[in-house]
């Protein structure tokens, strides 16, 4: 689904990315670790489209098209989904209208008809209950004063509506206690099928205990240094990133 | 040369002053007033920014009279399914035949300025012409020279008028120049209520010159619903001087929308000279094209426990400018008050500019004021995410400036007019989805 060849990314004059190679199937989990700085979320930035990140080497093929030509919206009516580290409080538009032109504008780019009031609504309802989030917050200002657990509740109640292939998860787990840790996961795990894929960026091994990842990869200096089974997000947590990083250097 | 040119402009207008019917003294005092204060230079501190005396030289002259206006139909100046009284003015002149008052007299007064002088209307002889700023103001002077027509608003006492006034000023230049100048005077009886919508059009492609001044007497526990919407078209410069004189306990709202024109002036003059009133003054100004809009709004609390609360958006686009200045006066004696004012502005194109100028003059020691302004571009971390969920740049940005926008609609009671409203807002910033 997603195939990542030598990926290199640089903001201003600073290079991070330093040559991603990265294969994710439908139906997988993956993960991304790493230390502080080794990259992790511009890794998830780039994917997404942000501007701000100058592509300078490297391939990015998305079910056969090149995510990198891409503009962000373009990426998102693909079946991409980004759920943001700190989601942005945008007053006077609500949730509902929000998603309502979101999932109309992903419909129109795939030929299908705009849907209307009472089939949006019912679908709304459907994955409200999916990831526990209330009518009332979605009534309000998108994000605006939410709390963290909320916001990032938002987040995957607007993955569940928009249904990507793709769910890029950066740092979901940031500012969430272990309540709305589980929500939020079960919220995730409820959306997997044989047909999307996952990739969790994460510094912590504590959101992989409910979101159980097929592949593991450790990211440092821009370079993904090691991949293994969910087994090595337990080593690191175990161990830290020490070794990896002494690893790295041998290498 | 400048000034001799300066000079020139004010002494034909001067000359040209026509003989009038009605109000002889309070014109003659004003023309005097207008000689003193010539029209403002570009140097002058409250027209900085706006250079109207210019744009008035290069286009008028004074020396001709407006044309019969030809306008058959003002359906498509109304505000579709509106309840209301209407009156109309086509170049400074009352329209009895698209106008039509349907609040009953023993509610509300409502006349033209002409007539209720020639009645001698007690409320006209009390307070025409008593807190227009005709000394500072050379706009509101020639104004009160030369009104050529104007509308009196008399509410009773004790009376809720259940449907709003509706005012239309048509500028019709389609067949030469037009100048026109009026007025309305309205009086709110202690215990009253109304809601005022006003509205100015232009049709034509001639140049037009409005200059608009009122005033609004808002005794003890009185309440004014005020809506201004300026959605001129084409080559209309139109100065609108306002002012509302507050008694006690009584309430205001005010909200001013500015679309189109090319070159428009708003003095708002709000005098709080009671306690434990409230007021709310918006405005939003949404510029295009060339469109020039300057909102001067100033609060005078002149008496304590009173409460006041501006809050004044703008969104620059094409070559438009803007310009905001907003002062909040607080007499010596005017303890205990709650002066609250914003200004945010974003500018959309690289050539659009703005000026905010926010000035608090506090006399007083126990009060609460705050003021903010701000000017800058699309939030663009909100633009990102937005797109990142499938929404167009185009339309994600709508959605924002939309968001923005349409916040300084959230006072207005009528349904039907916030509708409207709404639909212009959001027309004018392709919210078309």
């Amino acid at each position: 689904m997603l195939n990542i060849k030598n990926l290199q990314a640089k903001i201003g004059e600073k290079q991070i990315l330093n040559g991603i190679d990265l294969n994710v199937n439908a139906g997988e989990v993956h993960a991304i670790m790493g230390p502080n700085g080794s990259g992790k979320s511009t890794l998830a930035s780039v994917l997404s489209g942000r501007e701000e990140y100058e592509v300078i080497g490297g391939e990015v093929d998305f079910l056969g098209k090149d995510l990198l030509e891409l503009s962000p919206e373009d990426r998102a009516r693909e079946g991409i989904f980004m759920a943001f580290q700190y989601p942005v409080e945008i007053p006077g538009v609500s949730t509902i209208n929000f998603m309502k032109t979101a999932l109309n504008q992903i419909r129109e780019y795939r030929g299908q008809q705009a849907l209307d009031a009472v089939s949006f609504l019912q679908l709304m309802k459907e994955k409200m209950k999916l990831v526990e989030i209330d009518q009332s917050l979605l009534n309000r200002s998108l994000n605006e004063g939410f709390s963290g657990g909320e916001k990032k509740r938002n987040e995957i109640f607007q993955m569940a509506m928009l249904e990507p292939k793709l769910a890029l998860l950066d740092e979901t787990d940031s500012g969430l206690d272990i309540d709305a840790l589980r929500i939020v996961a079960n919220g995730v795990n409820k959306l997997r099928n044989k047909n999307n894929a996952v990739v969790v960026v994460t510094h912590y091994q504590r959101l992989l205990d409910y979101i159980v990842p097929d592949y593991v990869h450790v990211l440092y200096k821009g370079k993904i240094v090691k991949s293994g089974t969910k087994e090595l997000a337990l080593e690191l947590e175990a161990k830290g990133y020490d070794w990896i990083k002494s690893e790295a250097t041998v290498a | 040369m400048s000034t001799s040119v300066k000079q020139d402009l004010a002494t034909e207008i001067i000359e040209n002053q026509p003989a009038f019917e009605v109000a002889h003294d309070s014109r003659t005092l004003a023309l005097e007033q207008f000689k003193k204060l010539g029209l403002p230079s570009a140097k002058h501190e409250e027209y900085r920014f706006t250079p109207i005396t210019r744009h008035l030289e290069k286009n008028f002259s004074w020396t001709n009279n407006n044309s019969e206006s030809t306008l058959s139909s003002i359906s498509e100046f109304l505000i579709p399914q509106l309840d209301a009284n209407v009156v109309v003015l086509v170049n400074g002149r009352f329209n009895a035949l698209h106008s039509k008052i349907v609040s009953l007299e023993s509610e509300v007064t409502i006349t033209t300025l002409s007539e209720a002088f020639r009645k001698e209307h007690p409320a006209v002889k009390e307070y025409f012409n008593k807190n227009l700023q005709t000394e500072t103001d050379a706009f509101a002077a020639l104004n009160s020279a030369g009104w050529q027509e104007g509308i009196f608003i008399h509410v009773q006492e004790n009376t809720t008028v259940s449907k709003p006034i509706f005012i239309i000023q048509i500028n019709d230049g389609s067949q030469s120049p037009v100048i026109t100048q009026t007025r309305i005077l309205g009086v709110l009886e202690k215990g009253s209520s109304i809601s005022i919508i006003e509205k100015s059009d232009t049709v034509g492609d001639q140049v037009a010159f409005h200059n608009f001044a009122e005033e609004w007497i808002i005794k003890e526990d009185a309440h004014l619903e005020y809506c201004k919407i300026q959605n001129d078209a084409g080559k209309v410069c139109q100065v609108s001087n306002s002012v509302i004189l507050q008694s006690s306990n009584s309430k205001l709202n005010t909200f001013t929308l500015t679309l189109d024109g090319q070159l428009i002036r708003n003095n708002l003059h709000i005098l709080i000279d009671g306690e434990n009133c409230e007021s709310h003054f918006y405005g939003l100004y949404l510029l295009t094209g060339s469109t020039h809009a300057d909102n001067h709004t100033v609060v005078d609390h002149r008496k304590p426990n009173s409460f006041s609360n501006e809050m004044y958006k703008g969104i620059m686009d094409g070559n438009s400018k803007g310009v905001f200045n907003g002062k909040i006066y607080v007499r010596p004696h005017a303890q205990k008050t709650n002066a609250f004012q914003s200004n945010r502005n974003i500018i959309v194109s690289d050539t659009a500019t703005v000026n905010t100028k926010p000035q608090l003059e506090i006399w007083a020691d126990d009060v609460k004021c705050s003021h903010g302004c701000t000017s800058g571009q699309l939030d663009e971390e909100a633009l990102f995410y937005l797109r990142s969920r499938g929404i167009s740049e185009t339309n994600a940005k709508a959605m924002l400036l939309y968001a923005f926008a349409a916040e300084v609609l959230e006072p207005i009671q009528n349904e039907t007019l916030k509708a409207y409203l709404d639909n212009l807002i959001a027309e004018r910033l392709h919210k078309n989805f």
